[in-house]
């Protein structure tokens, strides 16, 4: 339940006045708001939880979390398992 | 050893084993908080890697087993109701009632619908304004930022279709509740990565200097569950009891403010009743009452109600390190994620389901 999974920004925009990122888990891109990591750009990795942002991460220890709870099994409880 | 050989840190970890074996002059009880710890602790098989005298007992940190039973039931009549539309994160549709489950109110018809984040639901609130959107709004520190995001945008847009039924717990009362019980056999905590990445690790600092403990921030991950370990033997064999921060890629001393900040706005603290644990003050944050025509509990107007658990269950204990899993006479027999008796065999992060998953075939039954 307070798992979050590390994912990519790809893009920024803005949705009802909330900054929205495009962020790539692996194989799938989901929005997830940026709030409460104002700091964060196109390029950084973040944290993401129930679909906002908590942290922003190093790229290299994201991507190793990332390979780590896939291996667990843990991505699908967190629907970020492509069809 | 059987799961450690998929870990492809595999090197690293005995080499952290090797040094803890190393240290350990003497028994040490530690217990992590989270359940999300709790799974990996059991897939990685980590309890069996450590020395005897490292022992781990696992905490009260899954949010589905926490949430009162008066909570679901509350949460089974509002969604029962025809006019609603109830939108909950996905484990807590089989936790059970006093006499039902949101399972069996989906199947008998009832609108209730499965989200991964409570945007979700602002959603369908925007998309469906004749249906009341009741979203449950559960979890600890982590969790309850987002979901304040949801009921703040709520109010902000005017969308009065929209209630959240909140049911938010926080880890540092429980904490405190464990030390000062007669019964604590606790010597050291691992304190939950994600909830101190929203709060940061300064609450943490009052209670090992208050009960002489030791508390390390943890991460989710194998080899960061036996640093946190290594830093909590270290600091108990050389009698230290500090806050240290083990998750340092995630976690901040003040941690994520802005995250804080929308807490405070949403959120007062409140007492809350904690399942199988009972009431533990100040550990419950709940709408304020600006936000009252946001809060379901007062948009539904339910009642105060006391319910009890089934006696086989024996979640309490489990809940709060006193007894583990495989101690219970209805583990794996009675209770099982299929036909749970308490909530911990629910949520995979539930202790008892991490053990049914990983253990089951190793009890003797």
């Amino acid at each position: 339940m307070c798992l979050a999974v590390p994912g990519k920004i790809l893009k920024t925009e803005d949705h009802n006045g909330s900054r929205v990122g495009r962020v790539q888990f692996g194989g799938i891109t989901r929005d997830a708001y940026l709030d409460f990591v104002p700091e964060a750009q196109p390029g950084d990795y973040v944290m993401v939880h129930v679909g906002f942002a908590i942290s922003r991460v190093d790229a290299e220890e994201a991507e190793r979390t990332y390979r780590l709870l896939e291996a667990m099994g843990l991505l699908e409880g967190e629907g970020l398992v492509p069809p | 050893m059987k799961y450690i050989d998929e870990y492809r840190d595999e090197r690293i970890a005995r080499a952290l084993v090797a040094e803890i074996r190393q240290r350990v002059t003497r028994t040490w009880m530690l217990m992590e908080i989270c359940g999300g710890q709790t799974h990996t602790i059991m897939r990685y098989g980590l309890d069996e890697l450590l020395p005897s005298q490292v022992q781990l007992v696992h905490g009260p940190g899954c949010p589905v087993c926490v949430t009162p039973l008066e909570t679901i039931d509350h949460a089974i009549a509002i969604a029962s109701r025809p006019e609603v539309t109830f939108v909950s994160y996905g484990d807590m549709l089989r936790v059970p009632g006093s006499r039902s489950d949101l399972f069996r109110v989906k199947a008998a018809g009832g609108d209730v619908r499965v989200v991964y984040s409570p945007v979700e639901a602002l959603k369908m609130a925007r998309a469906m304004p004749k249906r009341r959107v009741v979203f449950f709004g559960i979890g600890f520190e982590t969790t309850a930022p987002a979901n304040a995001m949801a009921v703040w945008q709520a109010k902000r847009e005017g969308l009065m279709n929209f209630s959240m039924l909140a049911s938010h717990v926080l880890v540092p009362p429980a904490i405190r509740l464990l030390l000062r019980s007669p019964h604590n056999r606790v010597q050291g905590f691992i304190a939950p990565g994600h909830v101190c990445t929203v709060m940061g690790y300064r609450q943490y600092e009052a209670l090992a200097r208050e009960f002489g403990v030791p508390i390390v921030v943890g991460g989710f991950e194998p080899l960061d569950l036996l640093e946190a370990i290594h830093m909590l033997v270290e600091q108990l064999e050389e009698g230290r009891a500090e806050v240290e921060n083990q998750y340092v890629r995630s976690v901040s001393y003040a941690g994520n403010l802005p995250a804080q900040r929308i807490m405070e706005e949403v959120y007062e603290v409140c007492d809350r009743k904690w399942r199988g644990i009972g009431p533990i003050p100040q550990s419950g944050l709940r709408l304020r009452p600006e936000y009252a025509a946001f809060d379901a509990e007062a948009v539904f107007g339910l009642g105060e109600s006391s319910v009890e658990e089934p006696a086989a269950c024996i979640s309490a204990e489990v809940l709060q390190g006193l007894k583990k899993p495989v101690d219970c006479p209805a583990f794996a027999q009675l209770c099982s994620p299929e036909h749970p008796l308490g909530a911990p065999m629910v949520s995979p992060e539930g202790a008892c389901a991490a053990y049914y998953q990983y253990r089951r075939h190793a009890v003797s039954m």
